[in-house]
């Protein structure tokens, strides 16, 4: 095997790895003992969730209705337990009531997709396909 | 809460930075040098469409 060929690894820690980054900011790369990068993307993504939250962003709810409340569903469902925890606790506002408020939306959003990210650049990370550096 | 649209832009570019850098490069000293080039970019380009949209007004 040519030195630069990624190590194989199990798949259940590369599945774990996702996983954990998905239901928590961070988690896969504190699996694979990136403190310091966990630890930025943890606080990046959260800040970035609850500011959304306390500007009165819209929290979508599963819908099959406009195709854009359908994508902002699915965009917030990517911060895993941050999203979750805020719609059990009823966090969050259902409607748009003043112009800073999309900003919140937006906010919500993107710290969902970047989240996703994050996830899968662990499971990179845990499958080799990206150095451990 | 309430944010001007500038520390909004400010907070948007830092966040989205941090992450972009951490996940699009491998070694420390890249993610340093994306994620500035990240919020750079950011924050220069909302600062030049927002220039833009105000000459187009007038």
């Amino acid at each position: 095997m040519p030195p630069s060929a990624p190590t194989p690894v199990s798949s259940n820690r590369t599945n774990l790895a996702l996983l954990l980054g998905w239901l928590i900011p961070g988690a896969g790369h504190l699996l694979l003992g990136k403190r310091l990068r966990a630890l930025l993307l943890f606080v990046s993504i959260t800040a970035m969730f609850a500011i959304g939250v306390a500007l009165g962003g819209k929290v979508y709810a599963p819908n099959l209705g406009d195709v854009l409340d359908m994508l902002g569903f699915v965009g917030q469902l990517g911060a895993g337990l941050l999203y979750l925890g805020t719609r059990l606790l009823g966090f969050g506002a259902s409607s748009v009531q003043i112009a800073i408020a999309d900003y919140g939306t937006k906010f919500i959003v993107v710290s969902g997709l970047l989240n996703v990210i994050a996830a899968v650049d662990a499971q990179r990370l845990a499958n080799g396909r990206k150095d451990l550096a | 809460m309430t944010l001007s649209h500038f520390s909004a832009v400010l907070l948007f570019s830092l966040f989205t930075s941090v992450v972009f850098a951490i996940t699009q490069r491998t070694h420390p000293r890249q993610m340093l040098r994306f994620g500035a080039l990240c919020f750079v970019l950011f924050v220069g380009g909302t600062i030049a469409a927002s220039w833009l949209m105000a000459l187009i007004k007038r």
